[in-house]
């Protein structure tokens, strides 16, 4: 999902090495659990483990930088807007994503790290976001698209995130889940719109279709065999359903809104299990999401050019504001004397 | 890059409206108090969340630590006198 760089087998760090546990940490670590089994929340300066910690600080930073990495595709299309309603709604919903990174942020920094090295991490590239920014908008239909999938993808994740274990985390996705149930009804409105429209506008709905749908699958993260974290953080109640589990949700509600629309899922294999009554889909192309994890995507260098250039450009208001705010502190103090 | 170690940290609380206590709503990272109020604006109150904001410099909280929590609030748990259930009433009297 947002953070689907965590389940890469491949990366480093994500696991604590093997060491000796005293036992004095073994009862903080059963007692942890048992709290955590219990559904009790954990707050910010309670005892928790080290990996617990470490896996929530990438988890809710990968999800921040995917917020405001995320403001990029969309905001392409914001001077360009078909009209003011579209305009209005498209601007509320970049600025929620803005809002929705700082509550994330926010979250994070109550586990002990800085904005400044989680900004910094995402400006190196040290750090990861979800591979599904770093696809291109080239049409209109494409807002239509993200709004649609990309959100809805998002929230058939975020919703379990609402009862996560960490309460910072949990009550910061309660507020996002609220705030994004209108991004996924926008897009869908607008595809549905596109779809009714002339023949050309329907091909444009289509096309974006074909292009966003493969990747929205790959934003629930890799299968369940071949994801790293999955047991411990569902141990930790982090994670409440697996990446397959979700993936499979997401099928199954969004293949009949695409009936609605008149478009088709480009997936020759997709097709209704009548005994399950779950939707059997084709295979996805891993090598693709594992070259976007890795820096290869259409847009990954031009989104991190984006956020570099946006935090260079405001360095000096960052300074006048500093500066602004000592000045007033002066004028205070000398009115006060 | 250049930090923002002069940006403390305000946690901020809205009230919903008139009539209830302002409730914690998040953090944020603001030059002074005054830029913590706009910002707080921007990112809670979008939909119409708050009626009044308060910004307090996180560095101004004190904390009880949660180590502690067994010998500050365990003692009130074997207090039942404290509660109205505690004392028996026969159920013939009214309004009490």
């Amino acid at each position: 999902m947002y953070t689907q760089g965590l389940d890469a087998k491949t990366e480093q760090g994500a696991q604590p090495s093997p060491r000796l546990v005293t036992e004095q940490e073994a009862a903080l670590q059963g007692r942890f659990q048992e709290r955590v089994d219990a559904e009790e929340k954990i707050e910010p300066r309670d005892w928790m483990p080290d990996g617990y910690r470490r896996t929530l600080v990438r988890q809710i930073s990968q999800h921040a930088h995917s917020e405001i990495v995320g403001m990029l595709p969309e905001g392409n299309w914001i001077t360009r807007a078909p009209t003011l309603r579209r305009k209005v709604a498209l601007l509320a919903k970049v600025q929620d994503e803005g809002g929705h990174g700082l509550y994330l942020y926010s979250a994070a920094e109550t586990l002990g790290v800085s904005r400044d090295e989680l900004i910094g991490q995402l400006l190196s590239g040290k750090a990861k976001y979800s591979s599904i920014f770093n696809y291109p908008t080239p049409t209109w239909a494409d807002i239509g698209a993200i709004g649609w999938l990309v959100d809805g993808a998002a929230i058939m994740n975020q919703v379990p995130l609402c009862r996560c274990s960490y309460g910072p985390y949990a009550r910061a996705m309660v507020r996002i889940c609220r705030e994004e149930s209108f991004h996924q009804r926008q897009g869908y409105e607008l595809m549905l719109a596109l779809a009714q429209g002339t023949a050309e506008q329907k091909r444009m709905a289509q096309d974006a279709l074909n292009r966003w749908w493969w990747p929205s699958l790959m934003m629930f993260g890799p299968s369940d065999e071949q994801s790293a974290h999955s047991s411990q953080n569902m141990a930790w109640k982090i994670k409440r359903f697996s990446n397959d589990e979700l993936r499979q949700r997401f099928v199954d509600a969004t293949v009949p809104q695409a009936e609605f629309l008149g478009l088709t899922i480009p997936d020759p294999e997709l097709r209704l299990n009548a005994e399950t009554g779950h939707y059997e889909f084709g295979a996805i192309d891993w090598t693709e999401f594992n070259e976007i994890l890795k820096g290869n995507g259409p847009c990954n260098r031009e989104r991190i050019e984006a956020r570099r250039k946006a935090w260079d450009d405001g360095a000096w208001v960052r300074e006048a504001a500093v500066a602004h705010a000592a000045k007033r502190r002066q004028r205070a103090l000398k009115k006060a004397g | 890059m250049m930090d923002r170690k002069d940006w403390p940290l305000f946690e901020i609380f809205i009230r919903p409206k008139n009539g209830l206590s302002h409730k914690h709503v998040g953090s944020l990272h603001a030059a002074d108090a005054r830029m913590a109020l706009d910002n707080a604006r921007d990112v809670y109150t979008r939909r119409g969340e708050g009626v009044s904001i308060w910004a307090v410099p996180a560095a101004s909280i004190a904390a009880s630590d949660p180590t502690d929590k067994a010998s500050l609030f365990d003692p009130a748990d074997d207090k039942v006198y404290r509660h109205p259930t505690f004392y028996d009433i026969p159920a013939d009297v009214k309004n009490i």
